[in-house]
Formats: C-alpha cells, sequence, structure tokens
C-alpha cells in the first residue's frame, strides 16, 4: 500500500507528538474488540471477558474429523507446559519454562526469535517453574518471570526493553501467570502463598515499566479488612494472585482471583475471616482502588484458592438483563454473581463437598470441618482449580473441568514465619484405597495410571449458571487440569492428563473427534486463522501441536 | 545408568524449584529415635527435595540405595546431613538449604527404610523364606521372579526395592486390602462375544490395557466392550492363619532380598 504523501506527514507529525508508535501493531483498542477479530488470539483469556469463546466456525461437527496436525513445536525444557500462546497476525508468542518466549510463525510453526530469561536461582516456587504466558500491547509484549520481575520485549526483535522488579525473590514471591494489559499499563499478580508473602496486583506503565499502582490483597493497619487478621498475621498472609483476571471496560473494573491464606492448613494460627484471601476483587483499572470484593471461603484451612479466571457474562439473570461473573471455584461450588456490585446471586456445589454445608443467603459458607483423619472433600487440589474455563453465549453454558471424588486428610500444625521459606501450617495425604498405593499429585505422574479413578476422576461439566444444575458431563478416567475452549461452531475443545485432545458437541457433550497426543495437556487450547484457515493449537507433554482441515485433495 | 554432571545439576536445580514440600514442620526427634510424625513429614521433604534425582525409591544414583541404607560415604545421621547441605559438587548434586526439622525428617524417612507408616516389621531369613516361598506358600503358581514363574500375579523380580517391610508384611497378611488398584482382576466382554479375564496394567478414558490368563498383552477400546468389570478382591490367598509370625517374617526377608537386575 502506498500513503499519500500528505499522510505520511500526517502520521510522522502523530508520532512525534505522541512520542508513542501510533502504527503500533496492538493498540488498546484492538484489544478491546477483541472479539472482532477472531482470527487473532490477543489476552491470554481470548478477550477481556476471558470466554474463552471465538466466533470461528470453520471447522463444525460435520468436518472435525478431518483435522490433521499442520505443525509442532518442541519445548526443550523439562517439566509441565502450562503456557498460552497469543496469535497476533499470523505471528505466535508462546512461552516455556521457565521464561522462555518465542515468536513463532502460526501458519508453519518455524521460529522467527526465541529470548531467554534466565530468573534468579533464588526463586522458589510451590508447584514448579511454570509460565502461562505473555500478554501484548504495542509492539511489546510483556512477561512476568519466576523471580518476579516483568520483562517488556520487542515483538520483532525479541529484545528485552525494560526489567522491573515487582517482588522480592528472597522472599519468594515469583510470577508465572500470563499479565494483563489494560489500556497503557500491564496488571500483573504474584505467586508465593506457600512461602508467607502477603500478596498483590500491580500496575506498570507499558512504556517505561514504572509502577502505577499496587493493590496490596492484604489489607494493612487502617485499611477495611485489615480488622479480618490477628497481630501481625497480614504481614505474611500469603493471598497470591497467580492466575490472569479480566476487565470490563464499560464498568472500568479489573477482576482477579486472590489464592490461600498462610499457613495453608492451619486455620487456627490466623483467627479471622483472612480478607481478601480466596476472595475476588474488583479494582477501578486506573487507580487499583478496591470497589468491592467477594470472599469464597473465609478463614480457608484447605487451600482453596480462588485463583481461577472470573469468567464475565452479559445475560438474563431471572428475567432481566444483568452483567454476571461465573465462577466454578476450588472450594467445589458454582457462583454466579453480579459483576458491578459483587452481589452474590448463586452458589451450587458442583462436586461433593463436606467442608461446608452450604450457602447463606450472602453466599457465605456455613462450614462443617470434618474430624481429624477424616477425609475432606473436595481435597488439596479443589473441585476445580486454576484451569480456564469457557462461557459460550451461543449455548448459554459454562465449562470448565472439575475433580470429582476426590479427597483428603488435612493436618494442622503451627508454623513459624521465616522469610522464603515454606509456610505450611501441617500438611495432607490423598485419600488412597490402600495404604501406600499411590495417588493423584499435582501433574501427572507418569504414563502408567497406578492411583487410578479410586482416588478421584477428572469430569467436565457443562452447568447452566441460570439454575447452577450441570446440564451434561464428560467423564475422565484421570483428573484433568485442562481448560476449555468453545467456538460459535458449538465445538467444545480440552484436553486432560492422559493426552486425549478431545472435540465434544457443546450442546449435548457428544464426543466427536479425539486425536492420542502423548503427554498431559494442561492448558487450554486455542484456536485462530491466517489466510482465511482456522487452526487449533494445544500443548500435550513437550510438545504443541496445532490442527487444521485437511485440504481437499485435487 | 550414570548421568552426564550438567544433566544431574539441571535436575536438582529443577528439583528445587518443581517442589515444596507438601507438609512443613516436622517434630524433632527425641530420645534418639525419629517419631512416625517425623517419618511421615520426610517421606514429604523426600518427594518434593530429593526423589527426582534419587528417585522414588532411593536407588537411581548409582552406588546409593537410600532406602537400604547403602551409601558412597555416609555412615552416621551427621554424615547424610552434611551432604544434604554442603552437595556434592563433583557428582553433580547441589548442597541444599533446609531447616533443621525438614533434614530430620528426610533421615527418619531414610532410616525408616521409606515407609511413611513407620511401622518396625520383624524380618526373618532369607532361605527360610524363599523355602516358604516355593513349598507352603505356593507363591510361584501366580508369581515370578526373574525369568522364572508365570506372569499372572505381579512380578516380584524388584520387590524388595519397590516396598517397605511393612507394606510386604501387609501385603501378605491382607492381600485385598493393600492391592494397588491398578493391578485389580478385570473381566471383559467384548461386543463381538470375546471373553477376556486378566490383571489391569494400564487404562485412561477410552481404553484399558491388561495381561490375559494366557499372558498375552491386551489393548482394547471400552467403546468396543459389554462387559467391563473391576474386582476388588485380590485372588491372593492371606498368609494370616496359615503361616505363623515367624513365617511371615521369613517371607518378608525373602520378598526384600529380592532387589531386581543388578
Amino acid at each position: 500500500m502506498r500513503l499519500s504523501l500528505n499522510l505520511r506527514w500526517v502520521l510522522v507529525a502523530l508520532v512525534l507528538v505522541a512520542g508513542y508508535p501510533v502504527l503500533a501493531q496492538v493498540p488498546y483498542d484492538r484489544i478491546v474488540r477483541a472479539a472482532a477479530e477472531p482470527q487473532n488470539w490477543l489476552t491470554y483469556n481470548g478477550g477481556y471477558f476471558s470466554q474463552r469463546y471465538s466466533t470461528l466456525s470453520q471447522v463444525t461437527a460435520a468436518n472435525v474429523n478431518d483435522l490433521e496436525v499442520k505443525w509442532m513445536v518442541q519445548n526443550q525444557v523439562f517439566g509441565a507446559w502450562q503456557s498460552n500462546p497469543l496469535v497476533v497476525d499470523g505471528v505466535m508468542y508462546l512461552t516455556e519454562r521457565p521464561n522462555d518466549v518465542m515468536a513463532v510463525d502460526a501458519k508453519t510453526g518455524a521460529m522467527f526469535w526465541l529470548y531467554r530469561y534466565t530468573p534468579s536461582d533464588k526463586a522458589r516456587v510451590c508447584c514448579g517453574a511454570n509460565n502461562r504466558g505473555v500478554a501484548i500491547l504495542g509492539d511489546t509484549v510483556f512477561m512476568g518471570t519466576l523471580d518476579a520481575h516483568l520483562v517488556a520485549i520487542d515483538t520483532k526483535s525479541g529484545r528485552p526493553i525494560w526489567n522491573t522488579e515487582v517482588g522480592d525473590v528472597n522472599k519468594a514471591y515469583s510470577i508465572t501467570m500470563a499479565p494483563l494489559v489494560v489500556k497503557d499499563k500491564v496488571l500483573v499478580g504474584v505467586g508465593g502463598g506457600e512461602f508467607g508473602i502477603r500478596g498483590f496486583v500491580a500496575a506498570y506503565e507499558a512504556r517505561t515499566g514504572k509502577e502505577a499502582w499496587r493493590f496490596y490483597t492484604i489489607p494493612g493497619p487502617g485499611e477495611p479488612g485489615h480488622e479480618t487478621w490477628k497481630d501481625d498475621d497480614w504481614e505474611h498472609g500469603g493471598a497470591p494472585a497467580w492466575i490472569t483476571g479480566s476487565f470490563d471496560p464499560n464498568l472500568n473494573l479489573t477482576y482477579w482471583g486472590i489464592g490461600n491464606p498462610g499457613p495453608d492448613w492451619n486455620p487456627d494460627q490466623r483467627p479471622g475471616d483472612n480478607l481478601y484471601s480466596d476472595s475476588v476483587v474488583a479494582l477501578d483499572a486506573d487507580t487499583g482502588k478496591l470497589r468491592w470484593h467477594f470472599q469464597f471461603t473465609p478463614n480457608d484451612g484447605y487451600d482453596y484458592d480462588s485463583v481461577q479466571v472470573p469468567v464475565l457474562a452479559d445475560m438474563n439473570w431471572r428475567g432481566a438483563p444483568a452483567k454476571l461473573m461465573l465462577w466454578a471455584n476450588r472450594n467445589g461450588y458454582v457462583y454466579a454473581l453480579d459483576r458491578v456490585t459483587g452481589k452474590f446471586l448463586s452458589g451450587t456445589p458442583f462436586v461433593k463437598v463436606n467442608w461446608s454445608s452450604g450457602l447463606d443467603e450472602r453466599g457465605r459458607p456455613i462450614q462443617t470441618p470434618q474430624p481429624a483423619g477424616q477425609p475432606t472433600y473436595p481435597g488439596n487440589q479443589g473441585g476445580t482449580n486454576w484451569y480456564p474455563p469457557s462461557f459460550s453465549p451461543r449455548t448459554g453454558l459454562f465449562y470448565f473441568a472439575a475433580w470429582d471424588n476426590y479427597g483428603t486428610v488435612y493436618r494442622k500444625e503451627e508454623s513459624e514465619y521465616e522469610p522464603g521459606r515454606n509456610f505450611l501450617g501441617g500438611g495432607f495425604t490423598v485419600v488412597a484405597p490402600a495404604a501406600g498405593a499411590p495417588t493423584v499429585g499435582i501433574g501427572r505422574r507418569g504414563p502408567i495410571n497406578n492411583w487410578t479413578d479410586e482416588v478421584g476422576h477428572g469430569a467436565l461439566l457443562a452447568v447452566d449458571p441460570q439454575t447452577g444444575s450441570t446440564k451434561w458431563r464428560f467423564e475422565q478416567f484421570d483428573v484433568s487440569d485442562s481448560g476449555m475452549l468453545t467456538t460459535a461452531s458449538d465445538l467444545l475443545f480440552t484436553g486432560g492428563r492422559e493426552g486425549h485432545f478431545h472435540a465434544l458437541d457443546a450442546r449435548t457433550g457428544q464426543l466427536l473427534w479425539r486425536a492420542s497426543l502423548g503427554g498431559q495437556i494442561v492448558m487450554a487450547p486455542i484456536t485462530y486463522q491466517v489466510e482465511g484457515k482456522q487452526y487449533l493449537s494445544v500443548i500435550a507433554g513437550n510438545t504443541l501441536v496445532t490442527f487444521g482441515l485437511r485440504e481437499a485433495r485435487r | 545408568m550414570t548421568m552426564p554432571r550438567s544433566v544431574l545439576i539441571i535436575l536438582g536445580v529443577a528439583g528445587l524449584l518443581a517442589g515444596a514440600p507438601e507438609r512443613g514442620d516436622a517434630q524433632g526427634s527425641q530420645d534418639h529415635q525419629y517419631t512416625s510424625q517425623d517419618i511421615e513429614a520426610g517421606s514429604r521433604v523426600y518427594t518434593a527435595q530429593c526423589a527426582l534425582c534419587h528417585g522414588v525409591n532411593g536407588d537411581t544414583v548409582s552406588g546409593i540405595d537410600l532406602r537400604r541404607g547403602k551409601f558412597r560415604r555416609s555412615i552416621s545421621d551427621e554424615d547424610i546431613a552434611g551432604v544434604i547441605a554442603a552437595g556434592v559438587p563433583a557428582a553433580g548434586m547441589p548442597g541444599f538449604t533446609l531447616r533443621p526439622a525438614e533434614v530430620t525428617a528426610i533421615l527418619a524417612f531414610i532410616r525408616a527404610g521409606f515407609d511413611p507408616s513407620g511401622v518396625a516389621v520383624k524380618v526373618g531369613n532369607v532361605a527360610r523364606g524363599q523355602e516358604l516361598y516355593a513349598s507352603k506358600g505356593k507363591c510361584a503358581t501366580c508369581h515370578r521372579i526373574a525369568a522364572n514363574g508365570p506372569r499372572t500375579a505381579p512380578d516380584l523380580t524388584d520387590i524388595g526395592a519397590a516396598r517397605s517391610p511393612a507394606a510386604l508384611q501387609r501385603a501378605l497378611l491382607d492381600p485385598t486390602a493393600s492391592m494397588w488398584p491398578i493391578n485389580r482382576p478385570v473381566h471383559i466382554v467384548t461386543k463381538d462375544g470375546r471373553e477376556i479375564r486378566g490383571r489391569r496394567l494400564n487404562e485412561d478414558t477410552y481404553t484399558v490395557q491388561l495381561i490375559d490368563q494366557d499372558e498375552r498383552l491386551v489393548s482394547l477400546n471400552k467403546a468396543d466392550l459389554k462387559v467391563f468389570e473391576v474386582g476388588k478382591t485380590s485372588p491372593m490367598p492371606s498368609a494370616a492363619g496359615t503361616f505363623t509370625a515367624d513365617e511371615v517374617a521369613d517371607l518378608v526377608a525373602y520378598l526384600l532380598s529380592l532387589k531386581g537386575m543388578q
């Protein structure tokens, strides 16, 4: 395309005036309107509402059996690969553990560049050197690091632009989530809930890396909610934020799920509700000021992090249009909240629950702690966890991975806080059919499933938010940490620890197609389009596999 | 298997990053005796910090078998604690910064032979146990050791490396309650009328793998099955009642001596 001379001068002038490249590839407006360009996958959760629903519809129930492998990228790094790629105008931005970023041709898998950041060897994380992806704004991608830095990287050259310390690695702050860009800021939260951190969500100027605001997930002295902690418990009470939040541009609110209080398993050691642990917080996107909160599990003794993705949906509620937030919680209840006010609308158990006998009219659980030595349901990894759900506006159903019939026996003890050290307050044992028999763990233990479904199993649930009831369920033999993807052709794509990548009818749960990829799927599949052709990408084991429809033979 | 030093170092670091122990403080040792809490806590710390390189059974680094108390240099608990703290750089083992209670827990776990239940089990005479295995026990009717015996029941070639004395005793006295679920007997009828009985080897959402009564490896799609039953009762008779306590101890001793291919 040739620009007229005048227009070119105008553009140059604009660049000079703004001091920022207005021709930047992904301005904020594009992210707000991500749904209008389904060929791309612009945020961790596919858009600010985090629905992981794509309007692409080339792949359908009628042709899903024609999916074939188009290309693969092999990861050279040991460990579970939880990353979620972005796709922008034919380029895929992908991370691998601990902190590599790759730019890959989304059509062929060929690599443009690879950026390697080596985190400090002091980095401490509870559950693996994970990284779940990058955020993009303009010509920059942003990655949080295992040693709690935020790094800005040029999308074209793969070279770092700035690097800001977000948290102190010596106190076991870490970042495993993909950041969230809102307007001209990069929002990120920190991990460290097993190490006695004081959690926070913070915003950084995208251009400079300068901190714009910080919201502590544990209120300090004088702030509302501080009274829910005793003595100095608030200083090392955990409440991390390690999964990407959501954003409602009209309300200018950004929503974040907050993790467990510390020490994890000894609630007696930290009397009080322990706000804002196990809560969702709604923050003013410009200032980080708290607008409302809702706590799912007060004074949690089960490690029921509420670090699920806040899924935003505009739909009718009791006959009237409403702005909702849908939430399948680690504590075993699936919730609907009013996302304008935080008002509790409904909460329904979706797996076996015995830590509480129900919720009161304000959504507060009636806790029923089990006697010492007796199993608690759901178990420590929860009824669900961080695995990204999906909401399809077409089916009106909410999809997520559940762990059914999975329980653990908890043991509490006093723990003393020491900076950078585990701060757990006891332990737990997974309920197994025989003493010493293998149990389900954080991540698949190997190709032989010698723990079996007797210690719990996976179930993909399709829940009707209007009633909280499960409309259909798809049972799996092993548990699943896989996220969900729905499309406008009413397909649901997901995986599981067994390495099967399957496509289901999103309305009925009927299995339509599957591929055995031979390694655990611990991320959510994405879909995108290049040159008019729809692709699906999923990571299994050490391999990212991209599928597309078989071309008609001539 | 020996690993290049660089790989070991990477694995060591990965182990540090990969896992917080699932439990924290252990009780301190008292009167020179580790408590069952120590041992149990140690199993968690071990799994998180040590198992990646040393293996679930403590025997994947050549020349070392932690579970059976075989070390390269260490003799005392103090020696082992020193190695944990300083590492063995020449062998690729990094030093670990653990709190004293965690070191105590690991020692307890190692000294208890990796048995979280921490039961002191009487271990008898290997030769008498071997005789009982062949004669009164009729164990070789179903079990296999090295290349000898049928494959009907799980292979015992390295059972002494894979199980603690307490677990072996439990398995002898109460086979049904101690059977690992993966080993359960299965009864299958396919939609085309084929009947199959065998022992389960692996299973996932769509398929099941087993060894049938004729010792064939069989893999089936569940969608092709009319009947798929997983039995909860072990086909193995209990030693309780038929064997004396001393005889059980001898069998435990023999099974413990089965360490696999050297």
